[in-house]
């Protein structure tokens, strides 16, 4: 009888085992799969050309410098600005609000913000800055990709907030910290991994965003310098992919690969060395 | 940790200058809009920009993009492949002229047949795209491919599933040559297909026919050439048979009264003509007849002027057919008939 | 004496002063957090009032039809979110089907199986998938992944289920390479690493007591799982559910390059359909017409009210749970 049972327990176990064993393995498989493909197509005849030369039409050897130089400023200031308010707006969620009627009517319309497609996001940056402004810019560009940063922060950082123990914050207030100082030197120090997880995934998702700046940042074929640069039209890497990719031309689908390769190896290497910063505190 | 609301503030107040301090912005040189002349386009920027030091920034957003940027005054010159209708461009105090001409080829994947072999016209590819024909060695398709060992198997109709220029070209010609087409679907550059799969862009068409045994889809001229794909031979208005060529876009072009076309409406599909291929199309600029910044207008026409004078072999070059020279001077007498003087080349 | 009573009050003047200026540096950093909150909430507003107004024509001009009817016709300028919304939903469910159980045993594998020298590469691997940029997707997925898919995996899905009653229908030829079914796989390796990162993370708050005292009466590592870590934590694994749900619904350039874009209804996974965020990527730029835009706005404003409806039921469903939770625990 007990055996039976001993038998069938240790049975399911290991099937359920197993079977995590077995989505990892997915999970992995399809990693090195889009990898490898990236690389066998990107790397291929990559050059340094591309962080040298501007875009170019098909056949005069261009690059992609102005898309990331483009790509990076624009991302930079929609982080800088996007992150700090979500985690705000978390800590308002997590800390202040929790089963608040406002908190809830918060949280409720975040989470709508973070699954809108993002070329409604880029048609509502559109409509507000654009026409006033009387042309395209990439500080449009950048308030449409903040707008889609926040959303993303906002989720993770309350989610991480509600994580940290009620202990923690009771054994502080009982040392007499007004709450304020409680939230700053204990719960997001103790939820700091997850805040910065957010603020990465937020960095992944806008990386590769290419609708929400086709009305706003709209591109460039030229480099932009400069504080007025901000001001004009910008270039964007995953804009010029997509352009690339859709062309008639194998020397533009090449340059889209390896922009691909590009983007997709910076927020590698960015997840990479922040993971190690993570490492490296605690 | 440092209070983030500090550094937000500090933020802010930075942007808040940068914004200040770039008010001033020199003449910006900004279109947009249509996908297919974008290769030239940058090929001419680029060598204008060498020439003369005038940047020229062209972003393929698609034709209508292109027109709602210029209604929205966001750009200097907007691009179309669908030309707007004389009434249209009369509201809009807009006025349109063409640059290039170019041909929309249809493609095939049916084992053994090779390229060119196969011959459709106009009446046979609308019954294809309806799905009246259902396989290939329907009785139709044989009767027109007497020669061609045809199997039976189930067509495949691809179509762009993105609005389109190349959608446009392509269904009007087919508006033209079939009643049952025209009721039933229409021409626009974006329309709703009886059947068949959709795929995204000219690369998505080209890509899919590749794969898919049995499928016809269309393209641009360029992707079907970069691509390798069995391309048909179209029966054209005059009856014969011909292959898709620059010369053949350029013969459907001949015949075509473009100054005694208002607002240079003109579609270019089943012209007249014995070289002539059926299904070209004219791609489109359109500007203000009264622009707010008659400068930056002025030095967009400069740039078509020197197209117009100077770009005929790059735009040979690029697999498009540049327009015939009493197109051009009538679209010179256009603009001055047309916009104001300020704005003149 | 005189001393001890000034010192004394000296003492509560200063922590009169420190607590008032604790008090007013409160209010102050309580003040930014709402207005921070305040922010997404206008952002919102301004959101829903741009498309309300954009698509107002397409309101007026259509009305309930909208939602039920299945032509779009861009000539006619008669236009039905039938099709998109079916497809919205089908895709983003079957990449849930697939995802979530992987995701939860990617989250299982890296808190309970892996080797711990391995558990940070590992994870670090899989939220990796979530950094890849959605139009790298939409291009590997249209050159690399669909012509293997059409190839060599559709038509053996298709011969293996043509004798059985349901999933013959389900799985019809002929095979296209994209469609619906195309796009679920390549939304579910999307959302993969968002349902097993927030899973995995909320499977490490668990307290190791609880843990602990299970694996000490005798359970299995799966008992342990199943009815301590998941009980304790499903609040999250919902939470990273309901994320990666959002993202599946309002997945743009993957899908539109993968799903064949055709705004038809068939009971076949492998046919080509369409979702709202692909007809509006894929036919925005382009459209003219009086009715056209704004019925691509409208639909946008009808994924927003599927994710409404979608999030209320999570709400709903997260309320009754914890409300489980707390009144009779087994």
């Amino acid at each position: 009888m007990n055996r039976v049972l001993y038998a069938r327990r240790r049975i399911t176990n290991n099937v359920f085992l197993i079977l995590s064993l077995m989505a990892a393995a997915i999970g992995l498989g399809w990693l090195t799969l889009i990898l490898s493909t990236l690389v066998t197509n990107g790397a291929v005849g990559f050059s340094f050309r591309i962080f040298t030369e501007i875009t170019k039409s098909s056949g005069s050897n261009g690059g992609l410098a102005n898309a990331i130089g483009g790509s990076l400023i624009m991302t930079s200031i929609a982080v800088v600005v996007g992150t700090p308010i979500g985690i705000m707006d978390g800590t308002y969620l997590a800390e202040y609000g929790r089963d608040r009627l406002s908190a809830f009517l918060v949280r409720f319309v975040n989470d709508i913000l973070l699954s809108a497609p993002s070329i409604l996001i880029g048609l509502f940056v559109y409509e507000v800055l654009v026409p006033r402004m009387g042309h395209f810019s990439g500080i449009a560009g950048a308030a449409a990709l903040a707008v889609i940063v926040i959303p993303v922060v906002v989720r993770t950082t309350e989610n991480m907030l509600l994580l940290v123990p009620n202990t923690l914050r009771e054994a502080a207030a009982a040392l007499g910290s007004p709450r304020s100082h409680i939230i700053r030197s204990v719960t997001w120090r103790a939820a700091r991994a997850g805040i910065v997880t957010g603020a990465l995934l937020a960095i992944a998702r806008i990386s590769g965003e290419t609708a929400p700046l086709l009305f706003t940042a709209f591109g460039n074929n030229g480099w932009v310098s400069g504080l007025t640069g901000l001001n004009s039209p910008m270039a964007s890497l995953p804009l010029v992919i997509y352009n690339d990719a859709l062309s008639p031309s194998d020397d533009l689908h090449q340059l889209a690969w390896e922009g691909a390769l590009l983007i997709t190896l910076a927020v590698l290497t960015l997840s990479i060395v922040a993971r190690f910063f993570e490492s490296r505190r605690y | 940790m440092k209070p983030f609301t500090n550094r937000l503030l500090g933020l802010a107040a930075g942007i808040a200058v940068a914004c200040a301090a770039t008010s001033a912005l020199a003449v910006d040189l900004t279109g947009a809009g249509a996908t297919f002349p974008y290769p030239i386009y940058s090929k001419w920027a680029e060598a204008y920009k060498a020439k003369t030091g005038v940047g020229l920034n062209y972003q393929p957003i698609g034709s209508g993009g292109g027109i709602a940027q210029i209604k929205a005054k966001t750009v200097t010159f907007g691009a179309s492949d669908k030309p707007l209708l004389p009434g249209d461009l009369q509201a809009a105090g807009l006025t349109q002229f063409p640059t290039v001409i170019g041909g929309v080829v249809p493609v095939v994947n049916i084992p053994g047949v090779k390229a060119g072999e196969l011959v459709l016209d106009g009446k046979t590819l609308a019954d294809i795209c309806l799905g009246n024909i259902k396989y290939w060695d329907d009785a139709a398709v044989k009767k027109l491919n007497p020669g061609v060992n045809l199997p039976h198997l189930a067509v495949v109709g691809v179509h762009r599933s993105d609005g389109s220029g190349t959608n446009f070209i392509f269904t009007a010609y087919l508006s033209k040559k079939s009643p049952q087409w025209a009721s039933q679907v229409g021409a626009d550059t974006a329309v709703e297909w009886p059947t068949g799969i959709g795929a995204k862009g000219n690369e998505g068409v080209a890509e899919s026919v590749k794969q898919a045994s049995g499928s016809l889809g269309y393209v641009e001229y360029a992707y079907a050439k970069a691509n390798h794909i069995a391309f048909v031979r179209m029966i054209n208005h005059d009856g014969v048979a011909v292959e898709p060529t620059a010369e053949a876009f350029k013969a459907a072009s001949a015949r075509t009264d473009w100054a005694h076309a208002p607002g240079f409406f003109v579609v270019l599909t089943d012209q007249p003509g014995h070289d002539a291929w059926p299904i070209a199309g004219a791609t489109f600029i359109l500007v203000y007849k009264n622009p707010a910044d008659p400068k930056a207008q002025k030095e967009a026409l400069q740039f078509f002027k020197w197209a117009y004078e100077n770009g005929d072999a790059l735009a040979e070059a690029n697999d498009y057919v540049p327009l015939p020279q009493s197109t051009k001077d009538a679209i010179f007498k256009s603009w001055q008939t047309n916009i104001v003087p300020a704005s003149q080349p | 004496m005189v001393d001890a009573a000034l010192s004394e009050n000296l003492a509560a003047t200063s922590r009169g002063a420190a607590l008032r200026r604790f008090g007013r540096s409160d209010l102050r950093f309580r003040f930014f957090t709402g207005s921070a909150a305040l922010l997404v909430v206008v952002i919102f507003a301004g959101l829903i009032a741009t498309l309300v107004v954009g698509a107002w024509p397409a309101i007026k001009a259509f009305g309930f039809d909208f939602l039920v009817t299945s032509s779009w016709n861009p000539v006619t300028e008669r236009f039905g979110a039938f099709p998109a919304i079916y497809g919205t939903v089908v895709s983003s469910a079957i990449a849930m089907l697939i995802a979530l159980p992987i995701g939860i045993g990617i989250a299982i594998f890296l808190t309970e199986l892996c080797p711990r020298s391995l558990k940070r590469p590992i994870g670090i691997a899989i939220e990796l998938l979530a950094g890849i940029p959605s139009i790298v997707y939409g291009i590997w997925g249209l050159f690399v992944f669909v012509p293997y898919f059409q190839q060599t995996i559709q038509p053996r899905i298709i011969d293996a289920f043509a004798n059985v009653p349901i999933l013959s229908t389900l799985f019809a030829g002929p095979p296209f390479g994209v469609g619906i079914f195309t796009a679920s796989l390549i939304l579910s390796i999307m959302i993969l690493p968002f349902i097993s990162a927030v899973t995995r993370d909320v499977f490490e708050t668990v307290p190791h007591t609880l843990k602990e005292a299970a694996y000490a009466i005798g359970c299995t590592t799966w008992e342990v799982m199943w009815n301590v870590v998941l009980p304790y934590s499903r609040s999250g694994v919902v939470g990273g559910a309901m994320l990666a749900l959002g993202r599946a619904l309002g997945e743009t350039m993957a899908v539109t390059f993968v799903i064949g874009n055709a705004h038809h209804i068939n009971s076949s996974l492998f046919s080509a359909g369409t979702t709202i965020s692909a007809t509006i990527a894929s036919e925005f730029t382009e459209a003219l017409g009086t009715l056209y835009i704004p019925a691509l706005i409208e639909l946008g404003l009808v994924l927003f009210g599927i994710t409404f409806i979608v999030l209320a039921i999570a709400q709903l469903m997260l309320y009754r749970l914890n409300r489980l939770a707390g009144g009779g625990s087994k």
